[in-house]
Formats: C-alpha cells, sequence, structure tokens
C-alpha cells in the first residue's frame, strides 16, 4: 500500500501512473497470511467473533471512506446502505428454495446489490451538491429509512427485526459454515477481496477524479467532467461495498433490526474512518481495528468507554485530523532521511508520562463517576486492578498527584520532543 | 372546530420552540458557514442547567442564568475548538461539532445520570389559563408563546435596528471589508455563535418542563432542527420561522387526527385488496397519520431537496 505517487524528475514525460492499475503486491500478500493465520493465534471462539466484526467494520468504514476521504463528501446516514443490503440478505436466506441454490459465499454479492441500488435512488438528488447540503441530505434520508423500520414491517421487520438461518444455503464444497470459523474465512475472503476492489477503483480515472472534485469542483468542471456524475458513481460504488459489509453482517449474525441502519450507527463509522484517518487507503482499516478493539476491551473494562471514545475523536479532530494513519505517516520523511532513531527517547520522555498522567485523569473521572451514582453504602470500587473506597481522601490524592506529575513532565519535555522532531524532519545537518 | 384550535396552539408551541432553536443554528450557519451539529446538545446543557439552578434559586433564576452559561460555553467552544479547526475546512468542522455533540450527550449522562430529571413547571405558571371547549390549555404553554415571540421580535430589532446587527449582516456578506473597516470579525463570530448557543440554551430552559429533561433530549430534536432549515433555505432567518411553524403544525394534526392510508387509497378508487394479511403492501395500506407524524418532517424535507434545492426561503446553493 506504500505506492510512491511521486513522479521521477529525470524523467519529464513520465506516463503518469495515476490511470494505471498496477497492484504492489507485497501488503496484500502479508495481508492475506495474515487473515489465515491469525485464527490459529486466537483460537477461542470470542476472539474469532471480534475479529469477524473487525473485518466487517473494515469494509465497512473502507466504503465509507470512498466518499469521505476520496470523494469529500460527509455522509451521516451510510448505515442505511449496510442495513438495507443486509436486511435484503436475510430475506434471500428466508427464501428457502431461492438460497438453496447458490452457496453461501455469494450471499453478499446481493446484499451489496441492493445496497447499491438504493444508493443509486438516494445519490441521484443527493449528490447534486457536496458538503454541507450533502450532509444534511444524507442525515435526512438516513432518519427518514431508519424511522421506516418500524413502520415497514414486511421488509424491516419491526422492532424485533430479521432472523434467519445462514445454513440453509447450498453447501460449498461440502460446508455448511456451522462454525464461527468457517464465517471467519468467508469474511476474511470478503475483507481482501473487497478492499483489492477498493484499492483499485482509487486507481481508476472515476477513482482519481473523485479526488480532483473533491479538491476543487470547479477545476474539474472546467476540464470537462461533470462533478455531479463523478460523485454519483463514488456515491454508488460506496453504497454497493457497504451492502457487501452488511450482508457479511446478516451471515455472522443471523439477525439484522433497527439498530443496523439507524444513525448511530452511522455516526460510529464516521468515527471509525475518521480515526483511523481520511487521507490514507489503509487509515479506515486501522480505524475499525482500533475501534473495534476499543469497544470489547473497553466496554468490559468500564462503563464510560463511549465517553473516553468521544473525547479521543474530538481530540482527533481537533489535533490529528489526519488520523491515526496521518499520524504514522508524518513518520516516514523521518524514516527515509535515517533520523528516525533520533526520535525514540524525547518520545519515551514526553510520551509515557503523557500516559500516565492522561490514566490518572481517568482514575479521577472513573471515581467521581462511582462516587456521584453508585448505590448508596456501596463504597468499593475496583481499579487498574487496586480495591478501595472512593468516598475517601486518600486514593483521590493519589489519582490527583499522578495526574499532575504526569502530565507535568509532559509538559516539561514537551519542547525536547518538538526539537528532536524539527531536527529529524529537516534535511542535511548531520546529528 | 375546538379540536382544530387547540391543534393550533399547540403546534404554535412546537413551532416556535423549533424556531427558537433553528434561529441560532442558522445565523450561525449564515455567518461561518458551518452547521453546528451540537446545537441541539446546547438546548439540552441549557435544560440541565436550569434544573440544576432551579433546585437552588427557582425557575425564574434558572431562565437568567442557564442561557448566560450556555453561551458562555459556547462562546468557549468557538474560540477554542472551532477556530482551531476552520484551518482544515468545513468538512473538519462538521465533524467537530458531531462529536462534541457525542461529547457533550456523555458528559450529562456522566454528571447527571441517564434518567430523567424532575424538572417541571413552576408553581406560578401551573394553571390553566383558559378553556376551548373540553380542552385546557395551560399556562405555561402560553407563556411558552409569548417568550418565543419577543425572543423573535428582540432578534429582529437588534439584527436590523442597532449598530451591532448593522455590523454583524455586513459581516455575513462581505467578512473581509467589515476586518479592513476596522472591526474584529473573530470576535463578532464569537459573539454569535455565544448568542446562537445561548437561544438554543432559552429553548431547554423553557422546553425542559414540558418535554422532559433527559440524555436523548438532544438527539430527539436534533435532527428535526436540521432538516427545519433545510426546509427553510439554509441561512434564510424568515424561512426558519415559517418551516418551523410548518413542521409544528404538521406534526401535530397528523398526530391528532388519526388518518387511515387505507381511507384515502379507497377514496381514490383503489379497492383494498382481498387477503391483506399477506399482501406485500401490507404495510402501506394500514398506515396511519400518527404512525408516520415524525417522519413527514423528513419526507418534506425530502421533496424540498428533489423540487427546489434551495429551500423555502434559500437565496443562494452553497
Amino acid at each position: 500500500m506504500n505506492d510512491e505517487l511521486t513522479t521521477d524528475p529525470s524523467k519529464p514525460s513520465q506516463r503518469m501512473r495515476a490511470g494505471s492499475l498496477h497492484l504492489t503486491l507485497t501488503p496484500w500478500v502479508v495481508a492475506a497470511f495474515l487473515l489465515i493465520v491469525l485464527p490459529f493465534v486466537f483460537t477461542n471462539n470470542s476472539a474469532i467473533t471480534i475479529m469477524n466484526q473487525m473485518w466487517i467494520t473494515v469494509i465497512f468504514a473502507l466504503a465509507y471512506n470512498m466518499l469521505l476521504g476520496q470523494g469529500g463528501m460527509l455522509s451521516f446516514g451510510h448505515a442505511v446502505y449496510a442495513g438495507v443490503g443486509g436486511f435484503a440478505c436475510m430475506h434471500i436466506m428466508n427464501m428457502s428454495d431461492f438460497f438453496a441454490s447458490f452457496p453461501l459465499p455469494v450471499l453478499p454479492l446481493f446484499g451489496g446489490l441492493f445496497g447499491m441500488g438504493l444508493a443509486m435512488i438516494v445519490g441521484s438528488f443527493s449528490t447534486r451538491s457536496a458538503g454541507t447540503v450533502f450532509a444534511m441530505i444524507s442525515l435526512g434520508v438516513g432518519e427518514l429509512i431508519a424511522a421506516c423500520s418500524v413502520i415497514i414491517v414486511a421488509f424491516f421487520g419491526g422492532e424485533e427485526g430479521i432472523s434467519g438461518d445462514r445454513t440453509y444455503a447450498m453447501p460449498f464444497f461440502g460446508n455448511e459454515f456451522l462454525q464461527p470459523i468457517d464465517v471467519y474465512y468467508l469474511t476474511s475472503f470478503w475483507v481482501l477481496l473487497s478492499a483489492a476492489l477498493m484499492y483499485l477503483w482509487s486507481r481508476t480515472p472515476v477513482g482519481r477524479m473523485a479526488n480532483a472534485v473533491r479538491d476543487n469542483p470547479e477545476r474539474a468542471e472546467f476540464l470537462g467532467y461533470s462533478s455531479r456524475w463523478v460523485r454519483f458513481y463514488s456515491f454508488v460504488a460506496s453504497g454497493f461495498f457497504a451492502g457487501v459489509a452488511g450482508g457479511l453482517f446478516g451471515i455472522n449474525y443471523e439477525i439484522l433490526t433497527e439498530e443496523n441502519l439507524n444513525t448511530a450507527s452511522s455516526g460510529v463509522i464516521l468515527l471509525v474512518t475518521f480515526l483511523g484517518g481520511v487521507g490514507f487507503f489503509f487509515g479506515p482499516i486501522i480505524g475499525a481495528i482500533v475501534f473495534t478493539l476499543l469497544q470489547t476491551v473497553l466496554s468490559l473494562q468500564t462503563e464510560l468507554w463511549a465517553f473516553y471514545v468521544g473525547a479521543l475523536f474530538l481530540a482527533t479532530v481537533m489535533f490529528f485530523p489526519g488520523g491515526l494513519a496521518g499520524v504514522l505517516m508524518m513518520h516516514v520523511p523521518a524514516i527515509k532521511m535515517g533520523k528516525a532513531g533520533g526520535l525514540v527517547v524525547p518520545y519515551i520522555k514526553t510520551l509515557l508520562p503523557a500516559l500516565i498522567g492522561i490514566l490518572g485523569l481517568s482514575a479521577l473521572v472513573e471515581m467521581t463517576f462511582h462516587y456521584r451514582h453508585a448505590a448508596t453504602g456501596d463504597n468499593e470500587m475496583t481499579l487498574f486492578w487496586t480495591t478501595f473506597d472512593s468516598h475517601a481522601i486518600l486514593p483521590w490524592v493519589i489519582a490527583g498527584v499522578i495526574t499532575a506529575v504526569g502530565l507535568g513532565i509532559a509538559r516539561v519535555t514537551a519542547p525536547a520532543l518538538k526539537e528532536a522532531w524539527s531536527e529529524a524532519n529537516s534535511a542535511g545537518g548531520k546529528l | 372546530m375546538d379540536l382544530i384550535l387547540v391543534n393550533l396552539i399547540d403546534g404554535l408551541v412546537t413551532g416556535l420552540l423549533l424556531f427558537m432553536l433553528s434561529a441560532g443554528l442558522t445565523l450561525i450557519f449564515s455567518m461561518m458557514g458551518v452547521l453546528n451539529f451540537a446545537h441541539a446538545s446546547f438546548y439540552m446543557l441549557g435544560a440541565y442547567f436550569a434544573y440544576q439552578i432551579s433546585i437552588a434559586l427557582g425557575f425564574w433564576m434558572g431562565l437568567l442564568i442557564a442561557p448566560l452559561i450556555v453561551g458562555v460555553i459556547g462562546a468557549g467552544v468557538e474560540r477554542y475548538g472551532l477556530r482551531r479547526v476552520h484551518q482544515y475546512g468545513h468538512v473538519p468542522e462538521l465533524i467537530f461539532t458531531f462529536g462534541l455533540a457525542l461529547l457533550i450527550e456523555e458528559m450529562v449522562q456522566f454528571i447527571w445520570g441517564k434518567n430523567t430529571m424532575p424538572y417541571s413547571v413552576p408553581e406560578v405558571l401551573n394553571f390553566t389559563a383558559f378553556s376551548v371547549g373540553a380542552n385546557s390549555i395551560p399556562a405555561y404553554k402560553i407563556f411558552m408563546i409569548f417568550t418565543s415571540v419577543a425572543i423573535f421580535i428582540g432578534l429582529l430589532f437588534v439584527l436590523n435596528k442597532t449598530r451591532v446587527g448593522m455590523i454583524i449582516q455586513a459581516a455575513l456578506s462581505y467578512p473581509r471589508t467589515v476586518e479592513a473597516l476596522g472591526h474584529n470579525v473573530p470576535l463578532i463570530f464569537m459573539g454569535v455563535f455565544g448568542v446562537g448557543t445561548a437561544l438554543a440554551g432559552v429553548a431547554g430552559v423553557i422546553a425542559g418542563p414540558v418535554l422532559s429533561t433527559f440524555p436523548g433530549m438532544a438527539f430527539v430534536l436534533g435532527s428535526i432542527v436540521f432538516v427545519t432549515i433545510v426546509i427553510g433555505g439554509l441561512g434564510s432567518l424568515w424561512g426558519a420561522l415559517v418551516a418551523s411553524l410548518l413542521i409544528g403544525w404538521i406534526t401535530t394534526f397528523a398526530k391528532s387526527y388519526n388518518i387511515q392510508m387505507s381511507d384515502i387509497l379507497n377514496g381514490v378508487g383503489i379497492a383494498t385488496p382481498e387477503n391483506l394479511s399477506d399482501s406485500v403492501l401490507r404495510d402501506l395500506w394500514t398506515v396511519t397519520s400518527p404512525q408516520i407524524a415524525d417522519i413527514l418532517p423528513y419526507i418534506l424535507m425530502v421533496l424540498i431537496l428533489i423540487f427546489r434545492p434551495a429551500g423555502l426561503f434559500g437565496k443562494r446553493e452553497s
């Protein structure tokens, strides 16, 4: 995925790489290898379920980034396309004759087609403009369809949703997908295929024009492209892959409800994609993995996980608009110049105390929450493997001191880090 | 006849409440080009602050102080958050306010918990103002109407008749020229953002007792407010007023008159299919107007966007 977009200055008439469908193989082979090997490392069922969830989120986030990152369209209702694709798959699952006529791995394709169909209808009027107006339309349509799910019971199944059984499909080389591990490989196959297709899409002229329209629609119009249609194509393609993600969700959980298409899930996918970074193709992949881990691990530890994720999201928007991928890619110049080594010590000096300070802060937050909301008489709380009385003064002092000292040290060492950073990123000047 | 009058009043209350939110939102939008996703969250903050203050100092102090606090918080958000994100463009700004809305909801749950707060109508206003037929109209509704109308007139006056209002209007269209004339435009932006959020705060204070104060209240109203200003035309104050009243009345009337879809279809001359429970379109036949009252604004918005993309009173396409 680290394709080089730079043109070689020594060859002025070098062919543009933009339209070529050349695929750097290494990252894809590594990804395929990891996908195959991971279940042998994490063998228990819950880990496999988490990974399934992760890969589905990866597809969905990549599809979302086709709009947000590559097309510059901010959608607040993208879960609708995934949801409708998923619901369509559930209905196909319940049509026993038709469902038995093809193997299960084909099913997400139908989800994709339904998601695409809906995207074509909505896109016909929503892609006229980008930016704020598009965002508002997407929100309105999203709300509309989510609200319809309670009214149109025949398709959305009302409050209990639609459930089905994936095992009624035609056996796929004798496999009926009874075990989560079978579904894992099905999902892995689709995640690899979809990611590759989406990557190739971003390399096609249409994908490139989406970038041009994002950056300067007026100029793209003057070049003879209709920015509206370019947006429409991106929107439809994105709807397709969102539908695939929805279909995979249906296969995994065998149930879809209103929750799959409401505004909250649309918000989550925006959060995931932005956290990962919209500027790079692999950003949403990182975002999906990190978010799913945060969601599963953090929500086991604390009731306040949504609060932390929200704070992290806001901090990302304010300080690192490139997301995690942007932060990672910031280091590429330093690494290329061979100066990244100079950053390690200042990083440890600043980030470690900062991390400790933030943990102290979160301890304070947790204690406040416990103090205010725990049942009366329940004064004991467990935090970071220690049990103490949240109404006593000592834990508060300790947490406060840790926070202050941690953040204080980070503040003192920050200028040194800044200096090291600019040193590592300036050419020449041997250390 | 009585029912129509009662519904007119109810719809007016809902519409004016919506207007208080959409007025601030539309002012902020036309000035900075930012749709403040967290606008309804400030409305929620207004309700919660007023509840907290009303415990100690009573409802009226809450009405006075809570919007001020909300306005100061709003100004702070503009100064230290939005202004920083502004350099990245409009889309990150929108995402920022979206994240803010999430965070405010979580914070409210963190501080006040998930339950509905016992924030109620003050004693002074807890009586029946007058009766229409058998329906009594509570005084609090009349109070809500008068407050919103007073705020609207005050806003119009400030915007059109005072020097500050003139500068604001000028800064809406030509911020650079206004800046060149020696006015502090970033300060004006901050002020407008603060006032807009304070308006949302007022709406929260007076809506809290009737619509109940709970962590989801921002979410319930939030998207309707966006729909309102899209229907009215982004950036148009009059459009916001008309759209708010329209939505207020449409939803109120749809809820109180039980119009069956099958009656309409029969009336047009389409017969009800024999075995309705097996038909694919059975949901269409059994739809009633109270059922779809809440999604009517969205349908209206989609229609408006298809046939008149700039909105009812919109002047420009952004």
